[in-house]
């Protein structure tokens, strides 16, 4: 558990030296959002009814997309071996791994959410069924991004690899994450959705460290 | 344990996989046409017109054989692939090369055939409906694991990362199919097999089940052709291909 804690705190030690790059997801998100309104149109009643859609794609999109680097500076300088040799499994750090990444990737995207979808006219009634779906949807998309940058950290361009690979598998996630925060918007019940989408960050947290471990050794190899 | 794993491990070797492959592709290959021409009298002259959709229903006997081999198709990847990496098996891996394209075909085929199935009886080629997104789905998934075998200069590696990319998305699959049904469903529900019996008349449900039988077969030909090529391929440098092309 000590080497454990020792991992975060180094991850988190490297996070926040790197300011700047975590201030790229966040920005990208805010872009995205902001661009719906300007393609479509402004009215609110339109944007009141993508609203839900439109913030978690843009969450699904802007956490994906910084999990190209998950592993990457690890396996340039070898340090990745050293930690796969480590006596603490693999499994454990890819898990520590992937949350100290989500705590710096997606955990912003979830606060700032409220603050976007308010731009897009989501009722402020449901900002808080909207954050609690988006907590337990990032953490899965997190999950499922580790496993695709773990695939394809050994190669030169991974970057739109990685999204071909990952969003097919994040289907379920944004359907079930835009259809609780459009059933929180229309006053009724979100709690099937959402209930949902725990089961699928606990079918996540159980299986995703085992083949994100595995892809890392198969990545290792070659 | 009495049951000998001799086979299974007979399996494992190249040059006796490429020549079972070799002898048995040419009768699937027979089988399937002997089937398919059947079901095509039997599809397009001996049923009946459909009372609600008339003729536009026989597009069936091409659409039902396509989506049932491109989820066919997609299990024999994964368990294939997943054999491959617990039992580091060569030629598990090589099918799962060689079914991922075939897999990917049908998968398209069946898209093509509902999509063009839609415009009359739906009004539109294409619908956010659950089995056509699920599918189209599956399209991505294999395209991602032939992008992600190619991807590595090492073709070594590259099988086992796609192996691992198909082992998940086989844990997914279900996860997909049940979301997307629970999100939208205009597509009509399973009729071929309902609990005891059918929903379909025998003189249109005989001619599909030939055609799937048929479709089957023609799978089971073109993988068997595919593993062919897949082993010699891998194996070129091995000394009973040399032997082999010598002969030939």
């Amino acid at each position: 558990m000590n080497a454990l804690n020792a991992l975060i705190r180094r991850d988190l030690t490297i996070a926040y030296r790197r300011w700047g790059e975590l201030m790229t997801p966040i920005m990208f998100f805010i872009l995205m959002t902001a661009l719906f309104p300007l393609g479509l149109s402004p009215h609110p009643e339109l944007l009141r009814e993508i609203a839900p859609g439109v913030v978690w794609a843009a969450a699904l999109l802007a956490g994906l997309l910084g999990q190209d680097s998950l592993f990457r500076s690890d396996y340039e300088d070898g340090s990745l071996e050293q930690l796969a040799l480590a006596p603490l499994p693999l499994e454990w750090q890819a898990l520590a791994r992937t949350f100290t990444h989500w705590l710096g990737a997606g955990l912003p995207l979830v606060v700032l959410s409220p603050l976007m979808a308010m731009l897009l006219q989501y009722p402020a009634a449901a900002m808080p069924e909207l954050a609690f779906g988006l907590l337990l949807g990032t953490l899965t998309l997190s999950l499922l991004g580790a496993i695709g940058a773990a695939l394809t950290v050994s190669l030169k361009q991974s970057g739109m690899l990685l999204l071909v690979l990952v969003l097919p598998l994040a289907v379920p996630v944004l359907i079930f994450g835009a259809q609780s925060a459009a059933q929180a918007a229309r006053g009724e019940d979100p709690s099937g959705a959402l209930y949902l989408l725990g089961a699928m960050l606990v079918l996540g947290l159980v299986l995703a460290p085992f083949a994100i471990a595995g892809a890392l050794r198969i990545s290792l190899e070659s | 344990m009495n049951i000998s794993w001799t086979w299974f491990h007979r399996l494992a070797s190249p040059p006796y996989f490429f020549r079972l492959a070799g002898r048995l592709a040419p009768w699937f290959g027979w089988l399937s046409l002997v089937c398919i021409v059947a079901g095509l009298y039997g599809g397009l002259w001996y049923a009946p017109p459909d009372y609600q959709q008339g003729d536009g229903f026989r597009i069936i006997y091409i659409h039902v054989p396509s989506a049932y081999l491109s989820m066919m198709g997609y299990t024999l990847l994964a368990v294939s692939a997943g054999i491959g990496l617990v039992w580091r098996m060569k030629m598990a891996h090589a099918v799962a090369a060689a079914v991922a394209p075939l897999g990917a075909s049908f998968t398209f085929l069946a898209l093509v055939t509902g999509s063009l199935w839609g415009k009359p009886m739906w009004g539109a080629y294409w619908a956010w409906d659950a089995r056509l997104t699920s599918e189209l789905i599956l399209l991505f998934q294999y395209f991602g694991f032939i992008a992600l075998r190619r991807a590595f200069e090492d073709p070594r590696s590259g099988e086992k990362a796609a192996a691992v990319l198909a082992l998940v998305g086989l844990v997914d699959v279900p996860v997909i199919h049940y979301s997307v049904v629970w999100w939208n469903s205009l597509h009509q529900g399973s009729t071929v097999f309902v609990g005891e019996g059918s929903d379909i008349a025998t003189s249109m449900l005989v001619p599909l089940l030939i055609m799937i039988a048929g479709f089957t077969a023609f799978f089971a030909a073109c993988l068997l052709k595919r593993i062919q090529l897949e082993v010699l391929e891998r194996e070129s440098g091995a000394a009973w291909v040399r032997e082999l092309l010598e002969d030939a």
